[in-house]
């Protein structure tokens, strides 16, 4: 499919989350959404995609990465004249719901803001979704024209992220909102002034909800907790018709705007799908800096500082990573025994890092007074407490043994399975035993 | 090589982890067992009867290396052997251990061996003559705690080898051999 000949390719990072232009915020995300033009048979349709409006542009993703999928793709909105309203009739109730708009297209089809001619494209919203709220951000994203305004910061969206319109703020190497509570300000200001008839409606909705919204947040925690005792007492073999309720009521809760509660058994909140490929972005940097392993509790600050406003909880950080294992991503969370939760680079082998402790307690000074947490983390390049989750494990693989004194917890190497039982003056030549009676002997 | 008294002290008596209570399983068996049969080997050598775990023991110290035993690692050590049958807690809060590097039986028999070597089958003589007199000297009963020796004695009677009864002086109990 020449999609490439009639919209634009949308560039993506290593774990698939499109790359934004700076001052570029997502404010919706839709799953399930084709896109097709009606008029055009040519152009190309689309199928079951990702489709992320921001305030630049609309991308569209393939929802899978197998090698024949379609390229992703982006209309730029400078491109987009006009955006239709949404037809409201006893038809429309029951199919699936369309949002309509007018780009404009070169000679040959292809979109472009400086072409002359125009056709209509249509977005197919086949997953769960509120089209009324798209349309109220699509509206306003094509209204505030946030690409023309150079480097200076953008407006936001009610997606719920801000930026400040100070250039001076500095920008994170992230591309993350720039926080500055005047811009907030003025921004506000503005939506407050520019009253149009949609955005008079949008807020009157919004008042209507949130009279509601005690009774909303009551009845959606009866729901989840109906939710979660159903999980608790299902079997291996639990009735069809148990599972399809559960899964209506999940996706009637996350078109509320609650996110679903059993989150072991649903395929992952979009959300949080979409946070768990950002995370992978940005850890690369910090886990190379870190020598390859990272703390979790670590990421969490790292992360939450540049993101800036839009905050994330603990939880939504171990849901996010856990979702790695879905997707074809270069990191992996790691439990050590402890307890103790690190990130990974997943080629990193352990069997590397025990050679390399090996090495480091074999030799004389190591020999004769064992190796702290903090002289591996100099020889390994992670931090103390990295180092000591690496030789804790070595420990229990028998490599290491402890050594607990007023001086402190140290480690060396496991020298019983050396010991002959039977004889216990015994001392083989060439062994680590040998090697350490010498050593020990020299100084005392 | 290190020594304790006369006592020659293998080579990983200085390996600073001896003295820590490893937690790996595998690393602590054979943590445990060497400790056992230092434990058993030194108290024969050095005629330990009895382990006060609130005393010094040389053994659980190595000044040389600055480490010693913690409570924890004695009590498992010391509880590891009378698993084995090899020694007994003397009381219930078990703060002092019988080392039995002979067990009640072996020594029954090195009594059995003793008598007959000095040729006191059907001679009487008292519990205090086998522990500490002349003809014990050089033997391993020399200087053996009094109450293993009761054990061994009663159990002898048992198999009717001999007769305890009361002696002269108040305490101390006469063995007539019938062996």
């Amino acid at each position: 499919m020449a999609a490439g000949n009639y919209l634009p390719t949308a560039e993506l990072t290593a774990s698939g989350r499109p790359v934004l232009y700076p001052g570029e915020i997502e404010s919706s995300l839709l799953s399930s959404v084709d896109l097709l033009s009606e008029e055009n048979p040519n152009f190309p349709h689309l199928k079951s995609g990702l489709l992320i409006l921001t305030n630049h542009r609309l991308l569209w993703l393939p929802n899978s990465t197998p090698v024949s999928s379609p390229t992703p793709v982006h209309i730029p909105l400078s491109a987009v004249s006009h955006i239709f309203s949404l037809k409201k009739s006893i038809k429309s109730v029951f199919s699936t719901p369309r949002i309509r708009f007018q780009v404009s297209v070169t000679s040959e089809g292809r979109v472009d803001e400086k072409g002359l001619r125009s056709i209509v494209i249509a977005l197919v919203l086949r997953g769960k979704s509120d089209p009324e709220a798209f349309l109220g951000k699509f509206w306003e994203a094509l209204k505030v024209r946030a690409w023309e305004e150079i480097k200076v910061g953008a407006s936001g969206a009610e997606a719920g992220s801000s930026s400040g319109s100070r250039s001076g703020e500095g920008s994170l190497a992230l591309r993350m909102p720039v926080v500055g509570v005047a811009g907030i300000l003025r921004k506000e200001q503005e939506m407050w002034e520019s009253t149009d008839k949609s955005l008079q409606d949008a807020f009157q909705d919004l008042n209507a909800l949130m009279s509601k919204a005690k009774e909303m947040v009551m009845l959606a925690e009866k729901m989840r907790l109906k939710l979660l005792a159903g999980s608790n007492n299902q079997a291996t073999g639990a009735a069809e018709d148990e599972l399809g309720t559960k899964e209506e009521m999940q996706d009637w809760l996350l078109s509320v705007g609650i996110a679903s509660p059993v989150t072991k058994e649903s395929a992952g909140a979009l959300y949080h799908q979409q946070l768990s490929r950002q995370l992978a972005d940005f850890v690369r940097i910090p886990l190379e800096r870190a020598g390859g392993t990272i703390n979790l509790i670590d990421v969490y600050c790292l992360f939450n500082r540049a993101r800036g406003t839009e905050l994330i909880s603990p939880d939504d950080l171990l849901q996010a990573c856990s979702l790695w294992e879905k997707f074809d991503v270069p990191v992996m969370l790691r439990k050590f025994d402890s307890g103790v939760m690190v990130i990974q680079n997943k080629a990193h082998s352990d069997d590397e890092v025990f050679a390399r402790i090996r090495s480091l307690v074999t030799k004389p000074d190591a020999l004769q007074s064992g190796v702290s947490a903090s002289d591996a983390a100099m020889t390994l390049g992670v931090a103390p407490a990295m180092a000591k989750e690496y030789l804790l494990t070595a420990e229990g693989k028998g490599l290491l043994c402890r050594d607990i004194s007023p001086d402190g917890f140290r480690f060396y190497i496991n020298l019983f399975q050396d010991i002959n039982s039977d004889d216990v003056y015994l001392v083989r030549d060439y062994s680590i035993y040998a090697a350490w009676i010498s050593t020990n002997s020299i100084s005392r | 090589m290190q020594k304790l008294g006369e006592f020659k002290l293998p080579h990983f008596f200085n390996y600073p982890p001896y003295f820590t209570l490893q937690p790996v399983r595998d690393t602590r068996e054979k943590q445990v067992q060497l400790w056992k049969e230092l434990i058993i080997e030194y108290c024969r050598a050095q005629k330990v009867f009895i382990i006060g775990l609130e005393e010094d023991f040389p053994l659980f110290s190595n000044r040389a290396i600055e480490r010693s035993l913690s409570h924890e690692a004695r009590v498992a050590f010391l509880s590891a052997l009378v698993s084995d049958g090899r020694a007994e807690w003397t009381d219930k809060g078990h703060k002092k251990c019988l080392i039995l590097w002979h067990r009640i039986q072996e020594w029954a028999d090195l009594i059995v061996h003793f008598v007959k070597e000095n040729g006191l089958e059907d001679n009487v003589t008292t519990v205090e003559e086998i522990r500490s007199g002349t003809e014990s000297r050089g033997t391993e009963l020399y200087g053996i705690d009094r109450s293993v020796l009761m054990r061994a004695l009663k159990l002898l009677e048992h198999k009717g080898k001999l007769v305890i009864f009361k002696g002269a002086s108040t305490d101390d109990e006469g063995v007539k051999f019938s062996l």
